[in-house]
């Protein structure tokens, strides 16, 4: 037995051995003859993007089926879509507009605020989604063969669908707080793409993690929720830290926090007393950087993992 | 105990025997979370993790243990066993949808496993479904949109009606049921596992799905079928796997393991 698989090592694949010599090989050397592949084994890298790609359609249409769902129990339907951020910019103008007083010293506060809330919520609902990605979705990941990325990149598509109707909100009310579309509203959609990119990219991370540890589930609304704090969602950070003494390296973190950065990038688009000297240093370079680095390094982390999605 | 490694007489010239599924010693191990041995309250859950025992709430459920067997191109395997033996684990296996503790399968092409309930959803009208189902398995928009009306058409879905257009959760359970497997159907496979599939629907329904898959078989490499029904296994396969507690108890021409599993059962 050990001779012939030494022999048969080397030429199995050159020589075609005759049928009746089966009975002496391992299953190994069986499958490796016939052209046999391990099943749910990873496929590599490249192959992995190629079979993603070519789950292209799947991904868009499972994204609007779940936003579809999402309201089809709800009388009001779609409505939803809109009335749900709507709602939650009032409640944000509600308690730090009103009650809180954060709005003193920010000019357009209300576009501001709803700027700043429309895209962290962008970014929370994609790393709570993806976080859930597979763990929510066992029962699918269980029936079907497709690359398991499918699932986290669809999730951030569904949320990225959302995020435009919020968007539609968002014209309307700069609009009746007097905003005139300049040329500089364009540059919402890159500043939008390289969010995207870099949600899906947390999200992946979050999903192999999710898989893993369902528990993060629970954990992570409270983590979002500091991360909003720290974010300048509904206060400007360079009030709140104006005449305080801050260590340097809190002042480079809050700089280079990739949702400060998106929701900057945003605000300086679409405001006009939101202008260039608002913003933190070199901060398209922190977009793109955070977007290439979160990017490539959760789907390689993502795959990383592939045939281990499933089990319990 | 049947020989394992080469339990059925070929039926063809040896030459012609060419393996499409290797399962090696195949192990499969299920991790179950929560299942709260003891009181589930949250106290009880704290005093478990201060006191280290997490093996509490997990439980290991070995499903399939050390499992070997080769299918040949042009074969049709039945899988028998009382429930919970392990059988629809070991398709998923041999799909690639379950990672193996130990041991390893080997296949030729994909496998497919003929279930597509998971992606579809209740919410969505029957139209919506049909689409998102067949891009589930992995079929181009082209290839759904040539299939449509096909698909349709066997379910039987619209004889009474247009029910395609309604959401799927105001299907009777029948009804559902026959879509999906219309929908799982649709497709053409290297290597074809089907779950019981053949106890959806009523009883023309059941004629036409079994026609159905003795023209998949016809189009597929192998095809593997579970099932609780003696006759439609007789009527489709010609080789069984017996299942019991993980292991294989036996693996024969059709007649003979079905008989023996007869005999076990009491029927």
């Amino acid at each position: 037995m050990s001779t012939v698989s030494e022999t048969t090592h080397d030429s199995a694949v050159a020589m075609s051995a005759p049928p009746s010599s089966d009975e002496g090989l391992t299953p190994a050397q069986r499958a490796q003859k016939y052209g046999l592949s391990q099943s749910g084994a990873r496929p590599g890298l490249p192959e992995y993007v190629r079979q993603l790609w070519a789950r292209r359609h799947f991904i868009s249409a499972f994204a609007s089926a779940k936003l579809t769902a999402q309201y089809s129990q709800a009388k009001l339907g779609q409505v939803w879509q809109v009335a749900t951020p709507l709602l939650n910019a009032l409640v944000y103008y509600l308690i730090f507009g009103v009650l809180i007083g954060t709005s003193r010293g920010v000019p357009d506060f209300v576009p501001f605020l709803v700027t700043g809330v429309f895209i962290f919520t962008f970014t929370q609902s994609s790393v709570m989604a993806g976080t859930r990605a597979i763990s929510g979705n066992l029962g699918l990941v269980r029936a079907l063969h497709f690359p398991r990325a499918c699932l986290p990149i669809s999730f951030c598509l569904m949320q990225l669908q959302q995020l435009l109707f919020s968007m539609g909100v968002l014209v309307i009310i700069l609009l009746g707080f007097g905003q005139v579309p300049t040329w500089s509203w364009l540059l919402a959609f890159p500043a939008l793409v390289l969010q995207f990119v870099f949600n899906t990219g947390l999200a992946m991370v979050m999903a192999r993690l999710g898989a893993k540890t369902p528990d993060l589930a629970q954990l992570m609304p409270f983590i979002m929720r500091t991360w909003m704090y720290a974010s300048g969602v509904m206060f400007s950070i360079d009030l709140i830290l104006k005449g305080k003494h801050v260590p340097g390296f809190v002042e480079v973190l809050l700089n280079a926090n990739p949702a400060a950065v998106y929701i900057d990038l945003m605000r300086f688009a679409l405001i006009d007393s939101f202008t260039a000297a608002k913003l933190p240093p070199h901060v398209w370079a922190f977009a793109g950087g955070w977007a290439l680095l979160m990017g490539v390094v959760g789907f390689v982390y993502f795959w990383k993992a592939e045939e281990r999605y499933g089990r319990g | 105990m049947a020989e394992q490694k080469n339990g059925i007489e070929p039926t063809k010239a040896a030459e012609a025997r060419i393996p499409t599924v290797i399962a090696d010693d195949l192990h499969i191990v299920y991790r179950v979370y929560g299942t709260g041995a003891g009181k589930g309250s949250a106290t009880a859950a704290l005093n478990r993790i201060v006191r280290r025992k997490p093996s509490t709430g997990v439980r290991e459920v070995h499903a399939v243990k050390g499992v070997s067997f080769t299918a040949y191109r042009g074969e049709s395997i039945g899988l028998i066993g009382s429930n919970g033996s392990g059988k629809s684990t070991l398709l998923k296996a041999v799909a690639g949808l379950l990672p193996a503790e130990r041991g390893k399968v080997y296949t030729h092409g994909q496998p497919s496993l003929l279930g597509v309930n998971a992606a579809l959803m209740n919410d969505l009208t029957g139209e919506k479904n049909v689409l998102l189902g067949g891009l589930a398995m992995g079929m181009s928009r082209e290839q759904v949109r040539e299939r449509y009306d096909g698909i349709v058409d066997f379910s039987g879905i619209n004889e009474k009606g247009d029910f395609i257009s309604l959401p799927m959760r105001t299907y009777s359970s029948g009804m559902a049921a026959r879509l999906r497997f219309s929908i799982a159907a649709a497709k053409d496979h290297d290597v074809l596992m089907i779950d019981e599939a053949l106890a959806t629907g009523d009883r023309s329904f059941q004629k036409r799905s079994e026609a159905r898959i003795r023209e998949l078989r016809k189009e597929a490499g192998t095809v593997f079928l579970v099932s609780h029904n003696n006759k439609s296994i007789r009527d489709t396969c010609d080789r069984v796997l017996w299942l019991e507690r993980g292991e294989l108890l036996m693996d024969g021409p059709t007649d003979e393991v079905i008989k023996a599993y007869e005999k076990e059962t009491g029927k």
